[in-house]
């Protein structure tokens, strides 16, 4: 056990406190990752050190701890082992890998072992699902685990996970695994810089006119027209100094991994990207916000802005345009899905609990610091410099007319090649899924999880639709966040549900009574369907009622879209709570 | 004059002052629309979403914190509007104690909630902090509505003594490291009890009535209290 009742050694601290001295609540995120780094978890007397440090009340530095599940107040050890157990891991026997695990080390979730050494959890999606099962080992991805590798994956001899693009025609992924990540150089060997280039000759009016004319909708799942929000906030009062750029890399969508694979494999292109979107709006804050869950993203990231800023692609007069000024803060999550939904990842950069904030008024003038702000997804900036690399006419030739280009989309579950895949708008379904090789073993597919855990079901007989903006509209299936996850006959949908459910119960922030409240029951239900006696005649009314409310009454867009993937399931299949 | 917006709220057309509340604007013509979380002096942040309405959008809105717009037809009590409200309050019924918020279990009543529904849900448990002289801090009747924490940071006290602990389902209010509210920036003003909906925050004599202790007794043992803290001080 870990002695609670040692005095905590401050001194250790004091190097970082210096460094933070003079900021405000905006820094309580990053020095509170950093003195956990130091300490392995945060005590009571570094919490008031660093409130002390900040100028932040006691009150409120706790809350900040208790909401974010990778802060610990608790002795916690440095090493932590996280094990995804949501969809596309329990597919492939996460639950066994998690008892090898617990049966190794001999401590359950949420332990911490009798030498202070491993703390062991449980964890909700960790965007590596085509991976799956998959674990991280402190700050090491690693995937394909079984209960037979564990000794390698313990003693960090099993190989680490790597993405795995796929697809044609290869344009935002067509670097994902042949630059070299860490290299700026490589990157522009591999064309890097050229879409800034064409951007700064286009100047900003154009370039939001291209945005327009590209079709590109916001890629995280909100489908918001980028041209759109570009023209907002270049247009909202404030001088550049006042404007932000935010990168919405907390990609935390269960079934998701698009952006991680570019975070990881193509850093310098989300850099360069995000410096395209600050010409375009005429700002000179830049944020990216990548989930804690990605810290090999993270170092990537941070490397990869450090070498642009050294070779003046960040910083002032950018290629020597006078007044083009901006640089980029990587600031890291600590394990909060709702900080994906934009207005609560503003107040986790602002310092404070996730909470989602009540709109109007919009992000594009009232954003972080309540200043104007573009928050884009990763995959719709990177797909920017698709078009500006392939030229317009190149990209509005392949897709729809309603939906042009390419879109990358998440494959996993019972898929032989799971993967990230880029396609043209227009491919159905089934063709992706025949892409990525179909169904292991010959089976039948029983259900698609389309969007993510917030988006819908679907039937076999609905793969022919083809996958485009328009299409998912009309067929009120969201594409969300390009999930394509497949069960097969085989697969438990009750389970899957249940998990569903029991990711929303962990995620809700809180703050609205029906997410709080409903979030909780449906999990109780699923849980009791799937496990602990079967279903009541009542449950299905409960169910239809709880989603609802959550649906209609929700304040934000986990809260109104926490029931989807049940209601759209129970309309296919209402015998699963019969 | 300042810009107006006419709507329409329950059929019945009104004009009123741009920014006004769809709650403000339908009280002014007599249309009762409920709140649980909402205090006319506190910033309304639309927690309890009890007062959900209907306008034809893509979902409801909540009245407390929507402004009204041009041309907006709005129903504050239609099936889907009661649907979402007699939810709400059979998820929070099952969820802490309510016998101590009147104004809640009418509403309870109003909608026809089922308080047996969620009868095998998890309630949302918490002990009892009786930890200093003045008020007596019951979480089991807590509806997590913020305004103690509201009130004693900006909205009131700037005292910042309240927070949260936990997240989701499992919220709490909670103070630094669980502290109790004598080792807090807590000055015992006594606002959050006034703010308070339920029986979650109560003074302590009350707490002390309520029981059947003789007055004078409450009068003894709250003002030994005092005194022997000063003592320990002293000594």
């Amino acid at each position: 056990m870990i002695d609670t009742t040692a005095s905590i050694d401050l001194s250790q601290l004091e190097p970082v406190l210096t460094k933070y001295n003079g900021r405000r609540r905006e820094a309580l995120l990053p020095l509170l990752h950093e003195a956990q780094a130091i300490y392995g978890w945060l005590p009571g007397a570094v919490q008031e050190a660093i409130g002390k440090t900040l100028r932040v009340p006691l009150a409120d530095i706790h809350g900040v701890v208790e909401f974010y599940s990778m802060f610990y107040s608790e002795p916690t050890a440095r090493r932590v082992i996280r094990v995804c157990e949501d969809p596309a891991c329990s597919l492939a026997n996460a639950q066994g890998v998690m008892a090898a695990i617990e049966a190794k080390l001999g401590i359950h979730h949420g332990e911490t072992s009798a030498d202070g050494l491993v703390t062991l959890e449980h964890v909700p999606c960790l965007g590596m699902c085509e991976l799956a099962p998959v674990a991280l080992d402190g700050e090491r991805p690693f995937g394909h685990l079984t209960p037979n590798t564990i000794d390698d994956f313990l003693n960090g001899t099993h190989p680490e996970a790597a993405a795995q693009p796929y697809g044609e025609p290869m344009w935002t992924l067509a670097r994902v695994g042949k630059v070299d990540p860490g290299s700026l150089d490589d990157y522009q060997t591999h064309g890097g810089y050229q879409a800034l280039a064409k951007a700064v000759a286009m100047g900003p009016d154009a370039l939001i006119e291209l945005a327009d004319k590209s079709g590109i909708l916001g890629r995280g799942g909100a489908m918001f027209p980028l041209g759109r929000k570009w023209f907002f906030t270049r247009g909202a009062a404030g001088k550049p100094s006042q404007k932000h750029i935010v990168v919405n890399a907390d990609e935390s969508e269960p079934g998701t991994f698009k952006d991680r694979c570019l975070l990881e494999e193509d850093p310098f292109a989300v850099v360069e990207a995000t410096t395209v979107a600050a010409l375009a709006v005429g700002a000179e804050n830049g944020w990216i916000f990548v989930r804690g869950e990605y810290p090999r993203a993270v170092s990537r990231l941070r490397e990869a802005v450090r070498q642009a800023r050294d070779a003046g692609y960040l910083g002032r007069n950018i290629l020597g345009q006078e007044g083009f000024n901006f640089d980029i803060e990587v600031r890291v999550g600590a394990g909060a899905y709702i900080c994906g939904e934009e207005t609560a990842l503003f107040e986790a950069i602002e310092g404070k609990r996730g909470f989602p904030r009540i709109k109007p008024p919009f992000p594009t003038t009232h954003g972080l610091f309540g200043q104007p702000t573009s928050i884009n997804n990763v995959e719709t900036l990177v797909a920017v410099l698709s078009v500006l690399t392939q030229g317009l006419e190149a990209w509005q030739a392949i897709g729809t007319a309603k939906s042009p280009g390419s879109k990358l989309f998440c494959l996993s579950g019972h898929v032989a090649k799971p993967g990230v895949y880029e396609i043209p708008f227009g491919k159905t379904i089934r063709e992706l899924i025949e892409m990525a090789g179909g169904v292991p073993g010959g089976k039948a597919i029983q259900a698609v999880l389309m969007g993510g855990a917030a988006g819908a079901f679907v039937k076999p007989d609905e793969l022919d639709m083809p996958l485009t903006y328009e299409d998912a509209r009309s067929r009120n299936i969201p594409l969300g966040s390009g999930v394509v996850m497949v069960f097969d006959e085989t697969a438990d949908l009750r389970q899957t549900l249940y998990e569903l459910s029991r990711f929303f119960a962990h995620e809700s922030c809180g703050k609205c009574f029906p997410c709080q409240l409903g979030s909780q029951r449906q999990m109780e239900i699923w849980d009791r369907i799937a496990h602990n006696g079967g279903a009541k005649a009542t449950d299905k009314q409960v169910l239809l009622d709880v989603g609802f409310t959550m649906t209609e009454t929700s304040l934000c867009g986990l809260g109104q879209t926490a029931a989807s993937a049940v209601l759209t399931a129970l309309q296919r299949w209402p015998e699963l709570a019969e | 004059m300042s810009e107006t917006v006419t709507l329409k709220i329950d059929g019945r057309e009104v004009t009123v002052p741009k920014g006004t509340t769809i709650l403000d604007a339908a009280a002014q013509i007599g249309i009762e629309i409920p709140v649980i979380c909402y205090h006319p002096h506190l910033t309304a942040n639309g927690l309890c979403r009890i007062c959900s309405v209907d306008a034809g959008f893509r979902t409801q809105l909540a009245a407390c914190v929507t402004a009204c717009a041009d041309g907006m037809d709005i129903q504050t009590r239609s099936e889907d509007v009661v649907r979402g409200r007699r939810t709400i309050l059979e998820m929070l019924n099952s969820t802490i104690t309510l016998d101590e918020a009147p104004e809640i279990l009418e509403l309870v009543e109003e909608y026809d909630a089922d308080t047996g529904r969620f009868a095998e849900g998890k309630r949302r448990e918490s002990p009892v902090y009786d930890d200093n002289p003045f008020y007596i801090r019951d979480y089991n009747q807590c509806i997590n509505c913020w305004r103690c924490v509201q009130v004693c940071a900006d909205d009131a006290q700037f005292t910042y003594a309240l927070s949260f602990d936990g997240r989701g389902f499992e919220t709490r209010i909670g103070t630094f490291q669980g502290y109790g509210m004598t080792d807090t920036t807590c000055v015992f003003c006594g606002q959050c009890v006034g703010a308070c909906p339920t029986g979650a925050l109560k003074p302590k004599r009350q707490a002390l009535l309520e029981q059947g202790i003789d007055p004078d007794e409450i009068f003894y043992q709250t003002r030994r209290g005092r005194k022997k803290r000063s003592e320990e001080a002293g000594g």
